[in-house]
């Protein structure tokens, strides 16, 4: 219930993800520093416009080549607190490593990734005070969530002097950025020391509280709940960082019963559950086009899986990014343009039968039309989205949203409709990078800082 | 985090960073910019008698992908008014009071000294810097290197300078001489208050090898220029800890100068005795930008190693620099090769077969092979190397080192791509130690396979 000790921020051992060899091992520092060398240094850098939180890459990239490690840590957890993920997560290839002058020149983009892990690893290794808190502000701010953007608003609040209290409905903190990474970018447990090392920070002036959830109506006398208005009452500001909700559905007969399983639910389990066993999958097919498909389709086929990425569109619509597709294809993952799933295809009649495949039909600008065909699976995974997590965030009067679900905030300061409300992250945005939520957390506890100092609330 | 503050001649700075006399401070606006990024000071553009320059003026040296290892130019002194740079070091010391201003200044007689000295402090320097050490142009008029080549008349013109100045009077030395203790001493004579070393280094950078003009090129022809630059730092750290480790010299401060890049580099000059160090062309590379990394590594590298203040660090390493003759001959170390960090390049094997001793060996080979490519001591010992080393390369392009062979001249891991590949492993002391100047003493200082008058003599002198 209270904020746990970093040594209980572990995941059990026996995962299914502890298979997975990085795809982008730690540099040791002889690697580092002959990348950091061929860094250009560059002035008005295009690499910091691409990167959502601003970081002055050029910068902590020569200090990487100086050996003043600890001053490239700081320059980029300064930016981006969560930094070392970051560092593993984003998609550089279309962020900052996409924007090198390298690539104009046709020579290999800096690896800024891997250097900004680096930096960040290698000073914390050796120590953790790289900042200096500010005096106690006597403020306090209730954070909704403990995905990205409420564990970077809570390390920088506690950093400007107020103390934050975390909520999180889960029993392990992090969000996606914990249990829905691709393993083979970063372990859930790189991302649980991260939030410990976060959690240290300006000490004992975060407090994070696991298995609650925020509720609309009063809160029942269990330990387990909290309601919004008494959060409100208490508290000088709110941030929520609700993330998104449950996996979308596919909306085809056949769809209830043992075989099909929502991705985020899947990577989820992949992530973090020790019992989960894929005996007896020899096919599966993940549906959806997006990020967290590729990340499902990648992952199966890095397990030995004979795995097909079915898309109602073509490839060149896809959402998802090309170089991820690519890199799954690779892998040996094939992907099937333009068809959509019309009924999932069971043993016998009963709803509960065995899984047999997917029936799907060649659709054409995403609509079904024509000759149905079953594809045969063990496994279908659905990543066709996410809903939204509305319910929490309308128990907070004057939250609204928008017609995709989105909470409304002020883009400057990312707050809501009601001044004491603030929010970021996928419930805002819609579901992007780690680092975009990063950025809105940073931008949030500015206006809330800015708002504490004017008196305000 | 440690007082980075330092005390110059009385002069207290923000932090030992300061920019050197050259075109990064030729203007107020420059200098204020730079204090803005962080530099603790500015020694002014050389003032004197405003000069007319030519185009182009600087020649770089690159090395494979890295640009300007070394600088050269041949750009004279202020081409500005004089009334235009006093009234700008006035400005900027009105609105950086505690920042540190240094007026360089290079004329010829004493009446020249004498105005200048006086303009200069009247607008505001906290301290002056006699340029004896522009060795290009300005040496050719009977200034610059020309003075600082002549002790007798360094002397003497340092002594004007400390006769008509209220303020604190460096002494800036050249490089092109060949015993830097003669000028210093001069300077200590003198009276002046300190010594910054190096100035540039007379050089030629290259030639064009189309129109036959060396470089760079004015026109249909070119002079000699200062060089300066990484390339040239291990030759200031030299001076530099010359003077630090001079009984008389040492008490005066030193500005170290010469390639200074980072903050490690400044952190090694401060080491060898330099109080303030001063940079050029890493700012003229990439801007005044880099000293954040130079005050925050070298703060980090302070705390990290327990001293409160930069003046901790200054001359720990002078008392280690000793003369050849007291250096251990019982010390030994010798090469180890790391199989894990290895990505079989076998640089070092080349280096050591061709450039040194012939003690690292490819495994897999005969005896005969290894004869025939040019071993003439086969090893001991021969490791078993079934491992892979990094990156795919099996393990059997991992050279060895053999142990009785090698004489620890570290060449294998100067070439070596990966740093921490290769280890120089001290080897426990077999012998007590001993220096060549120890056998001197005893008479012990004849190594037999020598010329035959050598041994007679010596042999005469036992007698």
């Amino acid at each position: 219930m209270s904020t746990p000790s970093p040594a209980l921020l572990r995941l059990p051992s026996g995962r299914m993800e502890e298979r997975f060899p990085d795809k982008k091992p730690l540099y040791d520092t002889s690697e580092a520093v002959a990348e950091a060398n061929r860094c250009l240094y560059c002035v008005d850098a295009p690499c910091i416009k691409a990167c959502p939180t601003a970081i002055d890459i050029p910068t902590f990239i020569r200090k990487i080549s100086t050996g003043n490690v600890r001053g490239a840590a700081r320059t980029i957890l300064t930016a981006n607190l969560l930094g070392e993920s970051c560092g593993q997560v984003c998609p550089v290839e279309v962020l900052c490593a996409g924007a090198c002058v390298y690539n104009e020149w046709d020579r290999e983009p800096i690896k800024i990734g891997r250097l900004q892990h680096y930096a960040v690893h290698e000073a914390l290794a050796h120590k953790r005070d790289l900042f200096e808190a500010k005096p106690e502000t006597g403020r306090r701010v209730a954070l909704i969530g403990a995905g990205p953007a409420s564990i970077a608003a809570a390390g920088w609040l506690a950093l400007e002097g107020h103390r934050a209290v975390i909520f999180e409905r889960k029993s392990i903190p992090g969000g996606l950025n914990t249990l829905g990474i691709a393993p083979y970018k970063m372990k859930g447990n790189a991302a649980l020391d991260e939030i410990g090392w976060v959690l240290s920070l300006a000490k004992g002036r975060i407090e994070l509280r696991t298995g609650v959830v925020v509720v609309a109506g009063p809160a029942t006398a269990t330990a387990g709940e909290v309601s919004a208005e008494a959060l409100l009452a208490e508290y000088d500001a709110v941030f929520l960082g609700l993330g998104l909700g449950a996996d979308s559905r596919l909306g085809v007969p056949g769809e209830d019963g043992p075989g099909v399983v929502g991705a985020t639910a899947f990577i989820e389990r992949l992530k973090a559950d020790p019992t989960m066993k894929l005996d007896g999958v020899r096919r599966a097919i993940v549906v959806g086009g997006g990020n967290t498909a590729l990340d499902a389709v990648h992952e199966l086929a890095l397990l030995g899986v004979e795995t097909s990425m079915v898309y109602r569109r073509r490839r060149a619509e896809m959402p998802g990014y090309e170089h991820e597709l690519d890199a799954a294809r690779v892998d040996g993952a094939r992907l099937v343009e333009d068809r959509v799933p019309i009924a999932v295809v069971r043993d016998g009649a009963q709803p509960q039968g065995r899984l047999l495949g997917l029936c799907v039909a060649p659709a054409t600008d995403g609509k079904a039309s024509g000759q149905e065909e079953n594809l045969p699976a063990d496994l279908i995974v659905v990543a066709i989205g996410q809903s939204r997590a509305t319910g929490v965030a309308l128990a907070f009067p004057g939250v609204a949203l928008d017609a995709k679900g989105r909470i409304v905030v002020d883009r400057a300061t990312q707050r809501t409709g009601n001044p004491k409300v603030y929010s970021g992250g996928d419930c805002v945005n819609g579901g992007k990078e780690v680092v975009n939520a990063v950025a809105e957390a940073r931008a949030a506890v500015q206006a809330m800082s800015a708002a504490f100092a004017m008196g305000g609330k | 985090m440690a007082d980075l503050s330092i005390d110059f001649c009385g002069v207290r700075s923000p932090n030992p960073f300061w920019l050197a006399s050259a075109p990064p401070t030729n203007t107020g606006d420059q200098i204020m910019r730079a204090f803005d990024a962080g530099w603790g000071g500015a020694v002014w553009k050389t003032l004197g008698n405003p000069i007319v320059n030519v185009s182009s003026r600087f020649g770089g040296v690159d090395y494979g992908n890295t640009r300007l290892m070394g600088l050269n130019n041949i750009e004279l002194i202020t081409d500005r008014p004089l009334d235009v740079n006093l009234r700008e070091i006035r400005e900027v010391k009105r609105r950086y009071p505690r920042h540190t201003v240094i007026a360089s200044l290079m004329v010829e007689t004493k009446e020249e000294w004498r105005e200048i000295i006086h303009k200069a402090e009247d607008a505001g320097a906290d301290m002056l810097e006699l340029n004896f050490g522009c060795p290009h142009g300005m040496c050719e008029r009977g200034m610059g290197s020309a003075v600082g080549n002549e002790p007798k008349v360094l002397e003497e013109i340092a002594r004007w300078a400390v006769e008509l100045a209220r303020t604190p009077v460096i002494v800036k030395l050249t490089p092109n001489i060949g015993d830097i203790t003669e000028p210093g001493e001069a300077v200590f004579r003198s009276g002046a208050h300190a010594i910054s070393l190096i100035n540039t280094i007379k050089s030629i950078v290259g030639v064009d090898l189309e129109s036959m003009v060396p470089l760079p090129r004015v026109g249909g022809a070119s002079t000699n220029g200062g060089y300066c630059g990484p390339a040239v730092k291990p030759i200031a750290l030299h001076l530099l800890s010359q003077l630090a480790r001079h009984p008389q010299i040492s008490r005066l401060p030193i500005s170290g100068i010469g390639g200074i890049s980072n903050w490690r580099d400044a952190a090694e000059f401060i080491a060898l005795g330099s109080t303030s160090v001063q940079v050029c062309t890493a700012v003229m590379h990439h801007g005044y930008r880099i000293v954040e990394d130079m005050i925050e590594g070298l703060g980090d590298y302070l705390d990290d190693h327990g001293m409160k203040s930069v003046s901790e660090l200054r001359g720990r390493a002078v008392p280690q620099y000793q003369e050849w003759g007291d250096l251990d001959l019982s010390y030994k170390v010798v090469a180890e090769i790391s199989p894990e960090k290895c990505i079989g390049c076998q640089l070092c094997y080349v280096a050591c077969m061709d450039g040194a001793h012939q003690c690292i060996h490819l495994p897999g080979r005969t005896e005969e092979q290894a004869r025939a490519a040019g071993h003439t001591h086969m090893p001991s010992h021969v490791p078993d190397r079934a491992v892979t080393a990094r990156a795919g390369v099996p393990g059997a392009r991992v050279p060895f080192v053999d142990n009785d062979e090698c004489i620890g001249c570290n060449l294998c891991a100067l070439v070596c791509p990966v740093a921490g590949c290769i280890e120089m492993k001290e080897l426990p002391g077999a012998r007590a130690p001993e220096t060549w100047n120890d056998r001197v003493q005893k008479g012990t200082d004849f190594v037999p396979g020598g010329l035959d008058a050598t041994r007679m003599a010596r042999e005469g002198r036992a007698r």
